[in-house]
């Protein structure tokens, strides 16, 4: 989980630090920073409570490697639908069709490699672009119909679920053949071989993960010294830069000491690396914010309005393609009920990951954040044996207080 | 002991600082049509709200004296039991519900606690019948003109045994002939004994229905007419309304010089689908080089609409006629084409449709223009900070970094960013829409000497705007507009603040 680390808690160039102008120390910087970041470090520090507390309660069991390993895989196919609902709410849509969209196109796929004997590598780009016309149509309806998203959303949630009854009414299940195909829900990224233990590539990987993180952030420094903007102090660079290197290599670390980093890490981080570095350094990002935060302004600011909600819904169904993917690889097979509830775990997700119902708020790497932090409590519970009912519970307290707080410190920031 | 129906006396009224009324008094007879005249902003809403308990008693300083008693209202309810009823500009009816149903909505006809359908249809026709509309209670409330719908909101009010009836600018939104029937059938009220207070803009009808007009100008009585005394005369209201003193506040420019036509637009007009009028009607009107061209009139006249209608029609109007960009003819389909021909619009409404509030000042800055500062659509944010940096400096902004929310700005500050933001797209056009507006007179000042510098490195600027001294202190020309349609055009040496307001008041 390297990259939602490295670009978690946003340390503004060219805010003043400290109130204290001759001699901040490193303490009082650390604490204006997390006062004027609350929000974002709200859910870093909740996280790394719930880690703790499950950590504790199953003595070190919640962060073996192979809970670790099995718990962001099975976030993989919910993580990629908050990637794209963020963008949704975000323009102040929300999109309830995405569940069945992805079991739906699963199944495609699984039919196209089995009944049409389509191999993976065509498959794939088919149901990928299957996601972005579908997507697209749900935009149109939205955006040039004017029908509520909520409403055209639900429809076109419906039609997917019997679509996808229909396509495997005759079949019922069925199994993918294709290892390759599977592999994107199972496997993992080839060790080579291992040291100490430890899958190599993978050690790799993080150690490459860690250099590129570092590299970054010091050409992100300079440019900013460059420009003669104000930077955080040299001990805060430092501290920040040794403490999100030491997680990526511990969470690297775990990784391989189990099978490594699987494909759908592989494929979550490349999604969340994609759509972070579109909404925050592009035009196309700063349209989407734009449009959410004031669509009347936006549209007056010379922004086609229309177009974002197009693309917006389009990407969005694209990684219900993905999602879909994901699932039926992970499963290696389609199922009648696939896709059931993914739409509000992903809502769930972008909502504890701060993003606001209100429009215009909501960063991606917040609502991969959320995925995790509701993946982590279903895995730490399910380890717990505490029974299903309680689970729905905890589970809706917490994201009831993650939109409390949210409002709480929205508030007080005016 | 008197005849008077109302009585308003010392009504005082503060809003967090600014003064809204200052000692009004205003007093009604039984029986009479009674208009209140002002500009936009003199105070004659704020004096209803309070006569209405919108404002509660206790929120306002001076009495209310109704049928010889002192009122105390704490909420509108009040004032309806008393006898109290008013109708304001924007229709409060319910478009989906039928005429019956919205002539008895909150004052049911009830036995026990269930509603008596057959007896509220009953009583329905009887009310239509008073106010002469002659319409099947049962027709839904959207499928009536806005005429019909305004004598619906009349019979509503009449059917909780009204004595004083208050409209507020009735006759904006109506057409020559329904206006004409509502001044007859206030007319036909007033023979039922029923008082009336009215608010207008249109000095016409002042002069045919009042019995009296009361002129209030910044949140003061300036003095009441009476017809019977024959005072009402077009150009006794038009003194009275106007006679402000206007302070030298405007920064002037030291050698004007125009150039060649940069947009003329003829037989222009803008018909708005959903309110189904013209909202801008067979406008003509041109802008040179270097000049500042102010478009007076009042709230409501069309100028922000003529505004957008030229700004890609943003709201959808159904547009005629040529508009000409340096002598090309031009369409937008869009308001980004209106940006990419060097037009800008800066909104009168910065909150609402101007600015993004929950994003910080460089983010707002930018906004209409990213590709300024993008290569192959990726942001450089360092370059960014500079163009905001430099934007924040020379507009003055009063803020400690352009990190800082624009929703936490003062009203001068937003509408700087808001200038900034228009100023970074680079345009050859500018038009302000009441660029000052809710703003301080140091801001003003700074924003009139921004606009003079514009004008000197060879901008354009359309400055809609209802503040007279701002009109007349900063435009090189003047054109008037009311009810869609421009009605004067006045060169800055012949125009002030009379002849403004006639052209405003037609």
């Amino acid at each position: 989980m390297n990259n939602v680390v490295n670009e978690a808690p946003k340390i503004s160039g060219h805010r003043r630090p400290s109130s204290d102008e001759t001699k901040p120390t490193l303490l009082g910087e650390a604490r204006t920073l997390l006062k004027v970041n609350i929000r974002e470090y709200g859910m870093y520090i909740a996280l790394f409570v719930i880690i703790v507390i499950f950590s504790i309660m199953t003595d070190g069991l919640f962060m073996s490697s192979r809970n670790i390993s099995n718990l962001l895989d099975a976030t993989g196919y919910t993580a990629v639908l908050a990637v794209g609902m963020t963008l949704v709410i975000v323009i102040r849509h929300i999109d309830l069709s995405v569940g069945f969209a992805a079991g739906f196109m699963g199944a495609i796929a699984a039919i196209l490699m089995t009944q049409a004997g389509i191999p993976f590598y065509v498959t794939i780009p088919i149901i990928l672009v299957l996601g972005i016309v579908i997507g697209m149509f749900n935009g149109v309806l939205v955006a040039s119909v004017g029908i509520p998203s909520f409403v055209s959303s639900l429809a076109a949630m419906l039609i997917f679920r019997g679509a996808l009854l229909q396509v495997t009414e005759k079949t019922g299940t069925i199994n993918v053949p294709s290892d390759h195909f599977n592999a994107i829900g199972n496997g993992y990224v080839p060790g080579i071989t291992e040291v100490g233990g430890l899958k190599l590539l993978s050690l790799i990987l993080g150690l490459v993960a860690i250099l590129l993180y570092i590299y970054f952030e010091f050409k992100n420094r300079t440019n900013k010294q460059k420009y003669n903007f104000e930077v955080v102090s040299k001990g805060m660079f430092t501290l920040k830069l040794v403490f999100v290197s030491a997680i990526i290599a511990y969470v690297t670390w775990i990784l391989s000491g189990y099978n490594g980093f699987s494909w759908t890490v592989i494929i979550v981080l490349g999604v969340v690396l994609i759509y972070h570095f579109l909404t925050t350094k592009t035009v196309l990002g700063r349209h989407i914010y734009a449009v959410g935060s004031n669509p009347e302004a936006a549209h007056l600011s010379g922004i086609n309005v229309k177009k974002i909600t197009y693309i917006v819904f389009g990407s969005m169904g694209l990684l219900s393609a993905l999602s879909g993917i994901l699932y039926t690889a992970r499963l290696q097979s389609a199922s009648t009920t696939a896709g059931t509830l993914f739409e509000l775990d992903a809502i769930a997700a972008a909502y504890v990951g701060g993003v606001s119902a209100a429009g215009g708020v909501g960063k991606v790497t917040g609502s991969i954040i959320g995925a995790i932090v509701m993946a982590s409590l279903t895995s730490g519970m399910n380890l717990l044996g505490v029974g299903i009912s309680y689970q729905y519970m905890i589970r809706g307290g917490v994201l009831a207080a993650a939109v409390i707080f949210d409002v709480m410190t929205r508030r007080k920031r005016g | 002991m008197s005849n008077y129906i109302l009585e308003m006396n010392n009504i005082s009224k503060e809003f967090t600082g600014v003064k809204a009324l200052t000692e009004v008094n205003f007093k009604v007879a039984k029986g009479e049509i009674h208009f209140l005249v002002g500009e936009n902003g003199a105070g004659k809403s704020t004096l209803m709200k309070v006569l209405s308990g919108v404002y509660p008693h206790g929120t306002y300083s001076g009495d209310i004296v109704f049928d010889g008693k002192v009122q105390k209202f704490d909420k509108i309810a009040d004032s309806v039991h008393a006898g109290i009823g008013i109708i304001y500009q924007e229709l409060a009816l319910f478009p989906d519900l039928s005429v019956y149903e919205n002539i008895f909505a909150g004052n049911e006809v009830r036995r026990g606690s269930i509603i008596d359908w057959n007896q509220t249809i009953v009583q329905a026709k009887g009310m239509l019948a008073k106010v002469g509309l002659n319409v099947n209670p049962e027709t839904l409330i959207k499928d009536l003109g806005v005429g019909k719908q305004q004598l619906v909101e009349i019979a509503k009010a009449l059917s909780k045994n009204i004595r004083l009836l208050i409209l507020d600018e009735p006759t904006a939104a109506l057409n020559e002939n329904d206006s004409e029937n509502l001044l007859n059938l206030l007319r036909e009220l007033k023979k039922q004994g029923i008082t009336c207070i009215m608010i207008s803009h249109k000095l016409k009808e002042v002069i045919a229905v009042a019995d009296k007009a009361t002129i209030l100008r910044d949140g003061r009585t300036i003095c009441t007419l009476d017809a019977s005394k024959g005072e009402i005369k077009e150009n006794v209201i038009i003194k009275n309304m106007v006679g402000r003193e206007i302070e030298d506040i405007y920064p002037k420019r030291a050698n004007k010089s125009f150039g060649d036509n940069i947009l003329e637009v003829k037989n222009w007009s803008a018909f708005d689908t959903q309110l189904g009028r013209h909202v801008v009607k067979d406008v003509h009107l041109h802008v040179k080089k270097g000049e500042i061209v102010g478009i007076a009139g009042l709230m409501g006249s069309g100028r922000t609409e003529l505004a957008l209608s030229l700004f890609g029609n943003p709201k959808a109007y159904k547009l005629q006629g040529d508009m000409l960009l340096n002598g090309m003819p031009s369409t937008f389909k869009h308001t980004s084409d209106a940006i990419n021909a060097g037009i800008a619009y800066v909104t009168e409404d910065r909150k609402g449709n101007g600015l993004f509030l929950i994003q910080d000042i460089r983010s707002n800055i930018t906004a209409a223009n990213l590709r300024g500062i993008a290569s192959k659509g990726v942001i450089n944010e360092n370059e960014e900070v500079q163009v905001a940096q430099a934007y924040k400096d020379s507009l003055y902004v009063k803020a400690p970094s352009i990190e800082q929310l624009v929703g936490n700005l003062s009203g001068g500050n937003q509408q700087k960013v808001s200038l900034g933001k228009w100023l970074f797209v680079g345009p050859k056009l500018l038009i302000l829409d009441e660029p000052t507006r809710g703003i301080d007179v140091g801001a003003k000042f700074e924003i009139y000497s921004i606009m003079n510098k514009l004008i000197s490195e060879g901008m354009s600027i359309i400055m809609i705007s209802s503040e007279l001294g701002e009109v007349l202190g900063m435009s090189d020309r003047v054109y008037v507009m009311a009810e869609g349609r421009i009605k004067g055009e006045l060169s800055i040496e012949e125009a002030d603040q009379e002849k403004i307001m006639q052209y405003a008041t037609q």
